[in-house]
């Protein structure tokens, strides 16, 4: 009996993590309030103080956040074998879609009619990229920590101008972070 | 050895993709096209632009779109068990971390510097695709005459509907598209 409930939950398990990854679009920041619905408010498998610790965890965690939520409240529910079914149910519908869209891609790009369409369509990822870092920028200038705007400024220097290295960047910028908080905290 | 070159590039996307959604993209850019030159710049937009239109984290459809164009299916399994890799032993050892002292704050303090850095390196990586989009794949020249106006008119638009109306960023990429395919035909 305990068996066959256990089976259950997976399937629904991979069910829910399927459903939410293949009709999700614009990834992290809308996926984490929509898996709340399904896991703490309709199938009450998770408490909602849990959710935010496990939020947190998965934004501070690197990789993509969808995935990271994926793994942790798998393994929440159904441990281990929870975490790997999560995470399939997740992958699985980029994973199918986007092979679908290679086979046409090489096929369709070569016709005007599909040029057209992408020119169009890459003048508006522009303006949504533009969007986004309008947005998050002005939230960092908003902080007005002087170190803030320095990193900013730095990074982008860096990448733009000089084309260093994004790795390094992050690497740095992690650094400064972490000094940052340190001598933040002897002061007190 | 494909593989591995594919799993290794990977994962390091996902192991240093931090802060979410677009923080992926300027990893994305200097693995597959700087480094490896397994896309072009071009393709690389359009892979950037299909991902704005289908559900997923954009490293996982790169990880697929890249993984089957230069080893086909096995790739682009390679390439997405690569990008999941690092997340599933760092979001395993935050958890015990963070369940045995309730407290990330050192991490915080490191995100906390991430976070203006995410910002600069999508921006660097955004003004690069407005340039090609405007200008062409030769890039910015100083010269009004070789502007792409219906690109112009499509980023102002689009811009416009996002920042004025918050319109949601999928109904903006189909009009875009829709406006794309009917300007360039007629003009």
């Amino acid at each position: 009996m305990i068996e066959v409930q256990k089976k259950q939950k997976l399937v629904k398990l991979f069910a829910s993590t399927f459903y939410l990854s293949a009709f999700t679009f614009g990834g992290g920041y809308v996926i984490i309030p929509l898996m709340k619905k399904k896991f703490v408010d309709e199938l009450h498998w998770v408490e909602e103080e849990e959710m935010l610790d496990l939020t947190a965890i998965a934004q501070s965690s690197p990789g993509a956040v969808a995935v990271n939520a994926s793994i942790i409240l798998g393994y929440r529910i159904a441990g281990a074998v929870g975490a790997l079914i999560a995470i399939l149910g997740t992958v699985l519908p980029p994973l199918i879609i986007l092979s679908v869209i290679s086979l046409f891609y090489t096929a369709f790009r070569e016709n005007p009619v599909v040029n057209n369409v992408l020119r169009g369509m890459q003048a508006g990822v522009a303006a949504v990229i533009c969007d986004v870092v309008i947005s998050m920028g002005g939230n960092v200038v908003k902080e007005k920590n002087i170190l803030s705007i320095c990193i900013l400024l730095g990074a982008f220097v860096a990448s733009y101008i000089w084309n260093v290295n994004v790795i390094l960047i992050v690497l740095v910028c992690g650094a400064l972070g972490a000094v940052r908080f340190l001598m933040g905290r002897r002061k007190k | 050895m494909i593989y591995l070159e594919l799993f290794w590039s990977f994962f390091q996307i996902g192991l240093f993709s931090v802060g979410g959604g677009y923080a992926a993209m300027p990893l994305i850019q200097e693995q597959v096209v700087t480094q490896h030159q397994w896309l072009q710049y071009s393709e690389f937009i359009d892979l950037i632009t299909i991902s704005q239109m289908t559900p997923g984290p954009i490293a996982i459809n790169s990880a697929t779109f890249v993984g089957i164009r230069i080893a086909g299916f096995g790739g682009a399994l390679v390439a997405t068990l690569g990008c999941i890799f690092p997340s599933c032993v760092i979001v395993y050892l935050l958890a015990k971390l963070y369940l045995k002292y309730r407290n990330l704050s050192l991490l915080q303090g490191v995100l906390s510097g991430l976070r203006p850095t995410v910002v600069a390196l999508i921006a660097s990586a955004g003004i690069t695709i407005l340039i090609t989009s405007l200008w062409g794949e030769g890039g910015f020249v100083p010269d009004f005459q070789a502007v792409d106006y219906v690109a112009m008119g499509i980023f102002g638009a689009c811009l416009f509907a996002l920042r004025k109306w918050k319109l949601n960023p999928v109904y903006v990429m189909l009009g875009a598209g829709a406006a794309g395919g009917l300007l360039y035909f007629w003009l």
